[in-house]
Parts: C-alpha cells; structure tokens; sequence
C-alpha cells in the first residue's frame, strides 16, 4: 500500500514511478506477453490468453472496490452486461432488431451507459457497509437478470443477441486471434496502470483511508458518499470494457451470460488471485480459466466440478489473500532462509 | 507440514497442466479423435449424463473402432447455455483438435455451435439432441449433420390426434420460454390450428419455475385441454399446483413432459394422467425387435442407468451410429475436409433402434415419430401405449417447402390460432 506520506513530496509521474520500480521479472512478464500469440495456438491465444485479460479486467473493477474501497459489489458482471447489450442493441447483430449504428457512437455509448449503471449502483449501495452492500448488490444483479430475460421488447428475452462482432477499425478484424489478443491485452493493461495510477493518486489514497476509517475521514471534511460514488462509475467503466470485450469473444449476449453463477464467478477470480494489487485479478482470471478449461482432463467427467472447488478452497485456505498472498508468503520464506542462512554463516 | 502439503499441491498442479497440454497434443495417424459435447453441469446434468451413455452404448458395440482406426474421445461440457457450449466446443476443436464433433444437447446450445461449426470448416460437427428448428432450417451450416429430427417434427399428428379423437377444440400452452419448447409448441399448433383448434392463450415460464400460481389463476374456464411442454422438476410442479387449485381438464403432453418422473405417480395423479397424448422420437413400449434388443443392451452396460434409455440415450447413440457407421463406410478416410465422410453422412440411410432414418439436403433427419398415449399396464403401473407410428416425418411436416418457411421462425407469438 502506498504510504501517505508520499503525496507531501513532489508529486511524480507514473511513468516515473514505475520505472523506478521496475525490475527484470516485470520485462520478461511483458516480453512474454508480446510475443505469446506468436507462439501458441489459436486456442491457447483466444480462450486462455484474451479471455484471462477481460475477465481479469471485470475482476478488477471488483478489485478497486473491494481492495480499495472496501465495497464487495456483486454487480459488477451487470455493469459489464449492460455495456454488451448496449452495444448489441444500438449495433448491429443477426436478430434484426438492432439499431445500426456506427460504432465511434455505439462504443461511447455502450461504456457511458454502464458508466452511468454503474454510478446508480453505487448511489444505491454506498449507504450500506459489509454484508449488505453484497445483498443490495446482488439483488441488483438478479433483478437485472431477470429483467432481461422477461423483457422481449428491448432485450430479446431469453434467447439475447447474436451475430455480434467488434467493428473493423483500420481495415483489421479485431475478432481474429491475434488482433483480439492485442485489443484485450491493450485494454487489460489500460486497466492495470489505470488502477496503479488511480491508487496513488489523492483520489485514491483517499478512497483508501475512507476504506480504513469513513468517520474520521468524514470528520475531516471529505465527503464519503461522493468518494465511493465516483469509486462505482471508475470501476464501471472498466467492468464496461470488459463487457465490450466479453460480447466480441463471444458474438453474443444472453441473460445466461450475466446469470449469478458467472457474477460469483467474477468474486472468485478476484478473491482468488488477491485483492491486495491490480495484477491479482488477472492472476486470478487465468487460474480460473486454466481450470474451467482443463480440470475435465484430468478427472473422471463426472467429478470434474469437484477439481475445480477444491482447488480454490485449497487457495483460500493456504492463503486468505489468494495467489498474491502465496507469493508473498513464498519471498517472504525465502527473505527468512536467506537472512538465516547468512546468519549461520556468520557464526562459525 | 503445511509447506509440505503446499508443495504437493503446487506440484501436482504444474504436472497436471503439462500432462493436459501433452493431452492436446498427441495425435497419431492410426486414430480418429472424437469430441463429446454434454450438459455434464447445470440443471440438465442427469440428462447429459444419460445421453453419454447413449454415446458409450454406440462406441461399445463399434469395439471403439471405426473405419479400421481407433476412436479416441474427448469430453466437453456445457450448463445448457450457448456461452458454456460455445467454450466446450471450442476448447474440443481448437486444443483437442477433435476430427468429429458430437453435441450438444438442449436447444439454445445447438443454434449456437451450428453459428460456430462455420468457422470451422476442417471439423464435422453432428448434432447430439438439440431440437431447435432453425438450427437446421434457416441459415445452416454446410458442416453441421443432425440425425434426431427437431422439436416441431417430434410432435407430428399430436394436434391432429387431440382435436379429432380426443375432441379437445380449445386449449392453452404451457411452455418452458426457450427455443426447444418454441418449436414444440409450434409442431403442436400446426396440425391442431389447421384442423380447426384454437390455442386461447400462451404462457412462457423460465426453466426451473417453482411457483405456477399466477398461471393457474389465469387458465380460462372454458378450454378443453392445457398443452404442457415441460420438462422434469417444471411439469411435476406445475401439475401439482394445478391439480391442488381443483383445474382438472385433461393435459397434452410434449415430447419431455410424460416422462418416468410423472408416470410414477400414485393416487388421484395417476387417473387424472390415463389417457393424455403425447409424441416424440421414441416410446418405451414400442414392440420392436430393434428397440427392444437396444433397451437390453443399454440395461445391460448400464445398471445404474434408467430403467429404459431416455430420449437423450436415445439421441446421443443414434448420432454416434450415424458417424461410426459412416467412418466404416469410407474406411475411416477424412481427407480433402472429410468430404467423402459428409457425402456419405448426407446420403446414407441408417438403421436404427427407431427405425430408418436419412437426411434431407439441410442435413436435416427424416425419421419415424412416435404417437402415444398414457395407458394403465397389467400391473397396474401407467406406461405410454404407442397409438400410431407416423413414418418419414421430414422437416416441413409434409408441407411445402415455401409454405413452411413462409410460416416464420418459431417464437413465443409465432404461430398463432386465438
């Protein structure tokens, strides 16, 4: 966590930040994430790589709730569900039912609509704490659910929009593999430095202490509800491009896409990876795919579920902050062994 | 202890990764690798699990081989959503690099795997028991085959036989609001408006709907008969609480809705179900020789199974034997994008437990429906007595071509007869 006292000296760049902490591991992560799509498969670039970089982005609008805000927001799939059907109802998809528009209105469109979504969560929710926060939040989640599936007129009910694709901007087809795997990384590591920054920022420091204490923070003349407020629109424009992402991927959107199972699964990846840092809902993302994808490969098919929940039971279990937190443990041990070691080789 | 067990874990977890990459990446020439798309979560999970022992049944009796090479299979597995179909069948293709693809299994995935089975020229892809008509009909895909006929045609002679002889004129529709129960409310409807019926009202519920007060309440008075394309747990509960607010007209059932679960029924139920027709690709009691060695066999290799093979058994094996038997054909050849095992798959005619079937030129089954009727046995235990057998239902329900079409896509409003 970034300590307060670094706001009362010269404030600095992120650029600037960053580099100052930049170190081997984090060149070879990004070399290897540029030159990934040249050497895996059509499978392995699409449904592991792009899919692990927007559920990781809708994780992370949880993330900076939750981590930062101290808000668990179970409607942060709807947020990202609005922006998809947004863009299917005022784009262009094979039910005939769509508006048909260009998409430099309906990508602005689609994002500021879930902005806005967004927004009214958050000014519906900010004046609970803990628990009920989840509760108001996931009733928002069912309830849009439900409305979508029983709505006809503007949502095509059950069966949503198919035959949806991303518009082809500079004469790419942006839902070919690799291109998709460069506009889901750009827009995940949009989203990450996004954050980074946001963390650091006087906005968000603050967004922390009102996580830490509201009434002291309240006391001092900083207004709470706003702070929060503005937390829900920020994380709904980046739960509203992972939506964007999530409709090209899959070319369609239904109620079953935004369904309570995949909201939990949303908690799941961010809770699995760590709330602690922006890099652990992408961490999270891709256990989770790796799982979802696998884990029938390596059991009998009808236990293969079990796989997939003992494995994050184990996570949580070993370790309350998920994968970061082994991390963290696993250098922490290793500080331990080290400094033991140089220790023993001190004393003959 | 615990730095132990972690070790063990994270291991365990890295040899399982490389062993499921291995996985996807062996493949010898003297095989065929085909993939299994089923429900194996979600609410259908105990039908897809039936349906892979229809596809297990096939392969057994094949000794796993066809066409002289060896059959490796791989199994996916959706919750009944297009989304969840469309990442199985995905990861079948693309990772597992499968030859043939079989699935899936309810109606909405079909529409959606038939959208994906254009992208992928190189793979087969044959239908498992998804019945939605347009998964066919409109816009087909030149690679997709479905051998178990659709949900409009699983209810050939159902209206005709409920307005005729059993003298029902009006009725309502209960149905589950999704594309299967569209197209069997239309099947139903097309035969039952043109004799003269009316369908006075429509009700859609989600899948799973515990609580059909609402609908009860609004059932007119003045109809004959409540239509009722429900499946499992939706038509136990909806019959229960039509029966306890005192509704007693009779039921016509859809081609999932009389099924085991209901018919075990006991007490006031049990007189109330005699006598309510119903259709669809197989029945339990059809005397048949080829059906009933097929029941011997399925109760044979699985006695854990259903007392009989359920529609989906009955599905998933009859695909199965569609592409086994094809791949013997052509001797197992799938050069040249398997054209020879398409043009073999379009033109055979496959004997199977229900009879003949073959493929119009929308790969689409032509095959034998079932008219049925609930009937007491012997033994006092109620059972569904084949009325009628009605041979070669083909996808227009033997009207013409552009009459059909003419009619539109099956929807919640579409057809009508008020």
């Amino acid at each position: 966590m970034a300590s307060v006292t670094d706001t009362n000296q010269a404030p600095t760049s992120l650029p600037a930040q960053l580099a100052g902490k930049l170190r081997p591991h984090h060149l070879l992560v990004a070399a290897f994430l540029l030159v990934y799509p040249l050497i895996a498969s059509d499978f392995w670039i699409v449904q592991i790589g792009a899919q692990t970089f927007f559920l990781g982005l809708i994780a992370l609008s949880l993330t900076l709730l939750a981590g930062y805000g101290g808000m668990v927001s179970l409607a942060q799939l709807a947020t990202a569900g609005v922006a998809a059907y947004m863009y299917a109802i005022f784009g262009q998809n094979s039910a005939n039912l769509g508006l048909d528009w260009p998409w430099w209105v309906v990508i602005p469109l689609a994002l500021a609509i879930a902005v806005l979504f967004a927004t009214l969560v958050g000014a519906l929710s900010v004046r609970t704490e803990g628990i009920y926060t989840i509760m108001i939040t996931l009733a928002i989640s069912v309830a849009f659910f439900y409305f979508c599936q029983q709505n006809y007129s503007i949502f095509n009910g059950f069966k949503g929009y198919a035959g949806i694709a991303p518009p082809h901007v500079f004469g790419v087809d942006w839902r070919a593999p690799v291109p998709f795997y460069f506009l889901a990384l750009g827009l995940g590591a949009f989203g990450y430095f996004g954050v980074l920054w946001l963390s650091r920022s006087t906005f968000g420091i603050a967004l922390q202490a009102v996580r830490d204490n509201p009434r002291r923070m309240a006391a001092l003349g900083f207004n709470v509800r706003a702070h929060r407020i503005a937390a829900y629109a920020v994380a709904g424009l980046l739960a509203g491009l992972g939506g964007l992402l999530l409709v090209w991927y899959n070319g369609r959107i239904s109620p079953g896409t935004i369904g309570v199972g995949g909201a939990i699964n949303i908690l799941v990846i961010a809770i699995l990876g760590g709330l602690r840092r922006p890099i652990g809902p992408f961490i999270g993302a891709l256990f989770f795919v790796l799982l979802d994808n696998f884990a029938i490969d390596l059991i009998d098919r009808e236990r293969f579920n079990l796989v997939i929940g003992i494995a994050f039971l184990a996570v949580v279990l070993f370790s309350p902050d998920g994968v970061l937190g082994l991390w963290d443990g696993l250098k922490r041990r290793l500080a331990k062994t080290a400094a033991q070691r140089g220790k023993d080789m001190r004393t003959p | 202890m615990f730095s132990l067990t972690r070790r063990i874990l994270l291991q365990s977890a890295a040899a399982a990764m490389v062993l499921g990459l291995a996985a996807g990446s062996a493949k010898a020439e003297d095989t065929i690798k085909i993939g299994v798309l089923a429900t194996l979560e979600g609410a259908f999970t105990v039908l897809g699990e039936d349906s892979m022992r229809g596809f297990e049944l096939a392969l057994q009796q094949h000794d796993g081989m066809a066409g002289g090479k060896k059959i490796v299979v791989v199994t996916g597995s959706s919750d009944a959503s297009p989304d969840s179909a469309i990442a199985a069948a995905r990861k079948l293709v693309e990772q597992d690099k499968v030859d043939i693809l079989i699935g899936p299994l309810s109606g909405a995935e079909g529409l959606a795997v038939k959208d994906y089975a254009k992208t992928q020229p190189q793979v087969t892809f044959v239908n498992g028991t998804s019945a939605a008509q347009d998964t066919t009909l409109r816009n087909p895909a030149p690679n997709f085959f479905r051998f178990t006929t659709d949900g409009v045609q699983w209810q050939a002679g159902l209206g005709d036989y409920a307005y005729t002889n059993k003298g029902y004129k009006k009725v309502v529709t209960i149905a589950e609001d999704y594309d299967f129960p569209y197209s069997q409310v239309e099947g139903f409807m097309l035969d039952f408006c043109k004799a003269g019926g009316h369908v006075v009202n429509k009700f859609w519920v989600p899948i799973g709907t515990k609580d059909y007060s609402s609908i009860v309440s609004s059932i007119p008075d003045d109809i004959d008969a409540v239509y009722v394309a429900l499946g499992g747990a939706d038509a136990v509960n909806f019959l229960s609480q039509y029966q306890q607010a005192g509704g007693g007209k009779p039921m016509i059932g859809g081609s999932i809705t009389v099924d085991q679960t209901i018919l075990g029924s006991e007490g006031k139920r049990k007189d109330y179900l005699i006598g309510t027709p119903s259709a669809g690709p197989l029945a339990d009691n059809w005397d048949d020789p080829r059906w009933h060695k097929f029941v011997a066999d399925y109760q044979k290799a699985f006695p854990k199974g259903f007392p009989s093979p359920s529609l989906f058994a009955h599905g998933y094996y009859v695909e199965t034997l569609a592409v086994l038997t094809a791949l013997d054909k052509v001797k197992g050849d799938l050069s040249d994008n398997q054209k020879a095992l398409r043009e073999e798959l379009s033109t055979m005619t496959l004997d199977t437990p229900t009879g003949m079937v073959h493929l119009d030129k929308n790969r689409n089954g032509v095959a034998d429906i079932f008219l049925t009727e609930v009937s007491q046995g012997a033994d006092g235990k109620l059972y569904n007595k084949v009325v009628r057998v009605i041979p070669q239902v083909p996808q227009t329900m033997g009207m013409d071509e552009a009459a059909f079409l003419a009619i539109g896509p099956a929807t919640r409003d579409n057809p009508s007869c008020p």
